[in-house]
């Protein structure tokens, strides 16, 4: 059986339709691009879909001020994105800026997290941003539920949470409503540069005058054949989720959430395990423990759903933002918080693009910085 | 709407919906004991709030959630009937502050 290779041609081809990809294509489209999206199939490891939807800044950025200022700017940005997907898809995905926390089970844990948030402020360069030390008494006015083994909790009004498959919906509903061509399973596996750029797999080939990567872990491959680097690795992270509930918990933790839609999820895990995002026991009852910790009453909860999903993570776990210097035109966008920085890359990265170039703020985010002479 | 066979016999179980005696037959599950006293719904949905009874009767729709014995989000098709059971409906989400307050 033989099939007709597609060929088609665009203004700007975005490699990925994960969050990072929707939301550089919803930026360029809004600035009158003809955008073409080149996404994989149901199948593809997807952090888009696995992901915990907080909207985090506390705790960024130590070993890279401008990753904070970049992750409050973006929280700063949130609500005006979640407006205009409203007016224009009706979707409302959820998003809440009640602020944060991050709980602590022990007065040795608490310490070490408000070390933590001493060290990041007191870096050179760092904007500072409101946070406080609350003790149990403290963190109990805020969450009423917590158990007695809760320590304390770093508390940061900048925090926040959306619903992030309705942010996903939101934003593919608003592509296709500004025309942007949306591809499913149209995975990519080469990109050659002629006259234009040639982003071609086995359905066929696109051309396009520009192109963004923004594969996630695919954009390791991907990123050489354009003159980029992107060295990124998956790092599983699992989830479970309970039946709904009515509200109880009226900020997002870290690690456990109650969703717009009544459900908690619970997730509190790292691991490196290569492309491997089976959920596991072992893993799943550590994180349920700690949950149960922290909110006694989740104890009586059924739980529906658990499973892994893989981040997209760096070298030194901050974004990469870059263009190739000998392909001009091509652009990478890589970072393991799509959903907090969405603001960012629809209203800051995809103007830029649409204009083509990067501007120099963004030069901390190069993937150069990882061109350390090695020691020998 | 329901009428119970005739040629089945059990020892007769009460329990209480809603605050209110209700008769069961032993064996009964939730589910049944419900449908066979002609409660119209035993739920609303948490997102709509729209009514919902029993349906598959084997566990697997979820439709049938009811509050037991003051927990909520009991599957009614899983759970026989015991004497003196409160089962009541519920309204929306489970309510796990107001359970463990209980």
């Amino acid at each position: 059986m033989t099939r007709e290779m597609i060929r088609e041609e665009t203004e700007i081809a975005v490699i990925g339709g994960g969050l990072v990809g929707a939301a550089i294509a919803w930026g360029l489209a809004q600035a009158g691009k003809r955008v073409t999206v080149l996404d994989e199939g149901d199948n593809a490891f997807r952090a888009s879909r696995g992901n915990f939807a907080l909207i985090w800044v506390q705790s960024k950025g130590l070993g890279m001020a401008p990753y904070s200022a970049w992750s409050v700017r973006s929280s700063n940005a949130w609500a005006r994105l979640a407006a205009a997907l409203k007016d224009e898809t009706g979707i409302d995905v959820a998003h809440q800026r009640p602020g944060g926390l991050m709980l602590s089970l022990s007065e040795g844990e608490l310490e070490r997290r408000a070390a933590q948030m001493r060290r990041l402020h007191n870096q050179p360069e760092m904007i500072p941003y409101p946070y406080e030390v609350l003790d149990h008494a403290a963190t109990r006015a805020l969450l009423p539920e917590i158990g007695p083994q809760v320590a304390g909790s770093i508390y940061c009004p900048l925090d926040g949470h959306v619903n992030s498959l309705k942010l996903f919906r939101a934003l593919h509903a608003s592509l296709a409503a500004r025309g942007v061509a949306y591809r499913p399973n149209r995975p990519v596996e080469t990109i050659a540069r002629d006259a234009c750029f040639i982003v071609s797999g086995a359905w066929g080939e696109v051309r396009a005058e520009k192109i963004v990567l923004a594969a996630g872990n695919g954009s390791a491959r991907l990123a050489p054949q354009v003159g980029l680097n992107a060295p990124v690795r998956p790092q599983r992270g699992q989830i479970i989720v309970t039946e709904r509930a009515k509200p109880f918990l009226n900020y997002p933790l870290v690690t456990v959430r109650q969703t717009d839609e009544g459900t908690v999820m619970i997730g509190d895990s790292l691991e490196e395990v290569g492309f491997e995002n089976v959920a596991t026991t072992a893993i799943t009852a550590t994180e349920a423990d700690r949950a149960v910790r922290m909110f006694p009453l989740l104890a009586g909860l059924n739980v529906v759903r658990t499973w892994s999903a893989l981040r997209v993570m760096s070298q030194d776990g901050f974004p990469i933002y870059d263009q190739s210097t000998s392909h001009p035109g091509a652009f990478l966008a890589t970072c393991h918080s799509g959903v907090t920085l969405a603001a960012n890359h629809a209203f800051d990265i995809a103007p830029q693009i649409a204009a083509g170039a990067l501007s120099a703020d963004l030069l901390p985010f190069s993937a150069r910085r990882f061109h350390v002479p090695q020691a020998a | 709407m329901f009428r119970r066979l005739p040629e089945v016999a059990g020892d007769t179980i009460a329990l209480t919906l809603n605050g209110t005696r209700v008769e069961a037959r032993a064996g009964d599950t939730v589910a049944a004991a419900l449908l066979a006293a002609s409660l119209p719904y035993c739920r609303t949905t948490p997102m709509s709030g729209a009514k919902r009874a029993p349906y598959c009767m084997m566990g697997v729709c979820f439709e049938c959630l009811v509050t037991v014995d003051g927990v909520g989000n009991r599957q009614a098709c899983l759970i026989e009937v015991r004497e003196g059971m409160r089962v009541e409906t519920q309204q929306g989400a489970r309510a796990i502050v107001s359970e463990a307050q209980a």
